[in-house]
């Protein structure tokens, strides 16, 4: 993985300076809270509501075992003995307090690490593909790409007050696992008829209150244009994005009031005179930032399918586990497994400290070292040799990590949602809860199979409720929570937003409101359909009829009363 | 007399911001003697007469643009951008064009809100004088330039990415 220089490590250490000046003059009032809060936030920190949340970047999502000991660390010295993954695959604490964030990064800084850019209307941590180097469908690896966007977007001088937050995402496999379309650029790594590596560029993509699906402005950008072309972008939004109403600012209000060609075309303009400019990238540099991310050095092993089966035959758990939670990596031998933060009575992405420092060690002994975290908050062990599986899993298992349903009912993507946030409409993580309890039976999340359900407490929509096969948005009436349900979203190559089918419902009203759902699905569908299948070949009138037959259980809203309906 | 960050230093300064109050003309309105920054409204209404002054900067608000002085680049000692607030990050693009595009080498300022924290940035993009806001300390801002001593992007003030001019090192060689 990316080590830093001296140059890097330069950089992040005056960060921690300057951000330490910055809180002490916040806490001697020469900074008003004004001025200090867009300060703190491009250093991720915000103030919730108990408490000041502090997210830390984790450079899509690769982490080392000593940078995951230190966040267990942070987590018990500064914060709750527990840390919570996100959907940008950072992590958050959010029990800080301001005196001590300067050492909290002062700790990240020694592990090069930081939390820069994390929040603010500046360019975000770039995200890319969890199963980057080992996926089989992968044209090329991304993350050099990646960390280059990174070191350009630290600190871009022009670019740190734009009119709104600014997400950047890359993928390069064939399935995509990074949700391009839905980033204000997302950029897909290919390969042309001459055989040239370049980007196909889209702009726009976004969820939160007018989700959109990015457009392509450029099929083909060779990639020693990348930072140019990039710039480009920048500048046009920087410019001409609205600024009157934070509501209207994300670039995909932008490109949606010009029109994509008209944008794309303005893009171009910009480009001109940027074109070969110095910051063109150069082979050599390429070269150079991909050597952190040659693979391990592997063994040449044999798979182990004989052994697995065998071990599969003989412990039933083992084998619904790797049916779920181990998928094959490109190399012979070898396999990807996801550790689940998603057992049932946690919320969604939370690890202890205790549990960081396990998967340390265990990324130590099975996986080079190296770990990643994924959007759906998840942790995967890229690197683990098929005859270790079972030792993984029953040390996975001893510590609550090993819940064998990734991409299943209960792989839920929750944002923190009420009880911590200050933005939020309502509470997330009781919903979680509830649903989780409701279908913990996993025979039955086997039954149902592949689905997503995503929640958010509010349409800030960090949970990605309008990519969940099922979303769940949490909305304000009257001062009270309720709740919100779509259907047919989707991430990935056919991204779709889901479709809200009906009135909002109350949380004691949730886990009947997904039954219902599911049992049109198991009525419905044909054989091996996915869910989303389903819900596609259906449409949502089916499960509207049948969730709002009749009055559920709890304060069940007439037909039509809802906020949103 | 005010004083204000100028390369680098505080000095005292004597250039006058003309603004226009409510129902005042870009036409009619009478430009004062002295060194005085104009609105871009008034230069382009008028430029016959302000062009033969050696005393006339102009100003662009943050929603205007630089094109509209393109051709009058050379002839002006001053360019000042406002910044309504400091989170108004227009200025930035808008000292892009003005420096980088059009190759304006005269003083380019920044007035408005303008703060210790987003000096170093402001620098970066081509700023090289700084009318901070009075009720702030200018001594304390003037620690704002130094944040960082190293940068990874080309800007303004440093035309050469950090990868074309230092030897980092590759995966074997790192310490």
């Amino acid at each position: 993985m990316y080590r830093y220089d001296t140059y890097d490590h330069q950089i992040v250490q005056e960060r921690v300076a300057q951000f330490r000046d910055q809180v002490r003059r916040r806490l001697t009032d020469e900074l008003s809270e004004d001025e200090f809060r867009p300060l703190r936030l491009q250093n991720g920190l915000y103030m919730q509501r108990h408490a000041y949340m502090l997210r830390v970047a984790i450079p899509y999502g690769l982490l080392s075992s000593k940078q995951l000991r230190m966040l267990a660390h942070i987590a018990r010295k500064y914060d709750r003995d527990y840390g919570h993954f996100t959907t940008r695959q950072n992590i958050q604490y959010n029990w800080v307090s301001l005196e001590q964030t300067p050492d909290i990064l002062a700790d990240l800084a020694s592990v090069e690490m930081h939390a820069i850019q994390t929040s603010g209307n500046c360019i975000r941590n770039i995200t890319s593909d969890q199963f980057a180097g080992v996926a089989a469908d992968e044209l090329l690896d991304p993350r050099p790409y990646a960390e280059i966007l990174r070191q350009w977007s630290t600190f871009h001088p022009e670019f740190a007050y734009l009119p709104r937050k600014f997400k950047i995402a890359i993928n390069a496999a064939a399935e995509d696992r990074a949700v391009v379309k839905a980033h204000d650029i997302g950029l897909n790594l290919v390969q042309n008829a001459a055989g040239e590596i370049g980007f196909q560029v889209l702009v726009g993509g976004g969820l939160g209150r007018t989700p959109i699906i990015g457009s392509v402005i450029r099929e083909f950008l060779p990639w020693p244009h990348l930072l140019t072309y990039i710039e480009a972008i920048m500048r046009v939004y920087n410019q001409y994005g609205r600024r009157d109403n934070k509501y209207k600012a994300r670039i995909k209000i932008l490109v949606k009031a010009l029109g994509v060609e008209e944008f794309a075309r303005q893009v171009e303009q910009e480009w001109q005179d940027l074109q070969d400019s110095p910051s063109t990238l150069t082979v050599e540099e390429l070269s150079r930032v991909a050597t952190y991310f040659e693979p391990p050095q592997y063994e040449q092993l044999p798979d182990a399918d004989q052994l697995l089966a065998q071990q599969r035959h003989d412990h039933k758990a083992f084998s619904s586990w790797m049916s779920r939670n181990v998928r094959p990596h490109k190399k012979a031998g070898y396999a990807i497994v996801t550790l689940s933060l998603k057992k049932t009575g946690v919320p969604p992405g939370d690890a202890t400290g205790a549990q960081m420092d396990v998967v340390a060690d265990m990324a130590d002994r099975f996986s080079f070292g190296e770990l990643r975290v994924t959007h759906e908050q998840n942790l995967v062990l890229a690197d683990v040799k098929q005859t270790d599986l079972l030792a993984v899993y029953s040390e996975a298992k001893e510590h609550g990590l090993a819940t064998p349903n990734i991409g299943l009912l209960t792989d839920m993507i929750c944002c923190p949602g009420g009880d911590f946030c200050s933005l939020a409409n309502a509470k997330s993580i009781p919903i979680a809860g509830a649903i989780a309890e409701r279908f913990d039976n996993l025979d039955f999340q086997h039954d149902i199979g592949e689905i997503e359900l995503n929640i958010s407490g509010c349409i800030n929509a960090c949970g990605h409720h309008h990519v969940g096969n099922i979303g769940i948005l949490g909305v304000d009436k009257d001062g009270s929570e309720w709740y919100q349900v779509s259907i047919g979203g989707r991430q990935g190559n056919e991204s779709a937003i889901g479709k809200i089918i009906g009135p909002s419902f109350a949380a004691d009203q949730m886990p009947e409101v997904i039954a219902r759902l599911l049992e049109v699905y198991v009525r419905d569908r044909h054989e091996d359909e996915l869910f989303i299948d389903t819900v596609d070949r259906l449409g949502i009138e089916p499960f509207k009829a049948h969730v709002y037959a009749t009055p559920i259980g709890g304060q069940s809203l007439e037909a039509g009363e809802g906020i949103y309906a | 007399m005010r004083k204000i960050i100028k390369d680098k230093v505080i000095v005292n300064d004597d250039w006058q911001v003309l603004k226009l109050a409510d129902g005042e003309a870009a036409e009619t309105i009478t430009v004062p003697a002295g060194r005085t920054i104009v609105p871009l409204s008034v230069w382009l209404a008028q430029k016959s007469v302000l062009i033969s002054r050696t005393d006339i900067g102009v100003w662009i608000a943050s929603d205007e643009r630089a094109e509209a002085l393109k051709d009058d680049l050379s002839a002006l000692p001053l360019i000042a951008i406002d910044f309504p607030t400091f989170a108004d990050g227009r200025g930035y693009s808008i000292a892009y064009q003005v420096r980088t595009r059009f190759g304006y080498a005269g003083e380019l300022r920044a007035i408005g809100d303008v703060l210790r924290d987003q000096l170093f940035y402001m620098a970066r993009v081509g700023f090289n004088a700084f009318a901070t806001r009075e009720d702030r300390s200018i001594e304390d801002a003037l620690k704002g330039l130094t944040d960082f001593s190293e940068t990874y992007q080309t800007a303004w003030d440093q035309k050469t990415p950090l990868f074309r001019r230092a030897a980092r090192p590759n995966a074997e060689e790192i310490a």
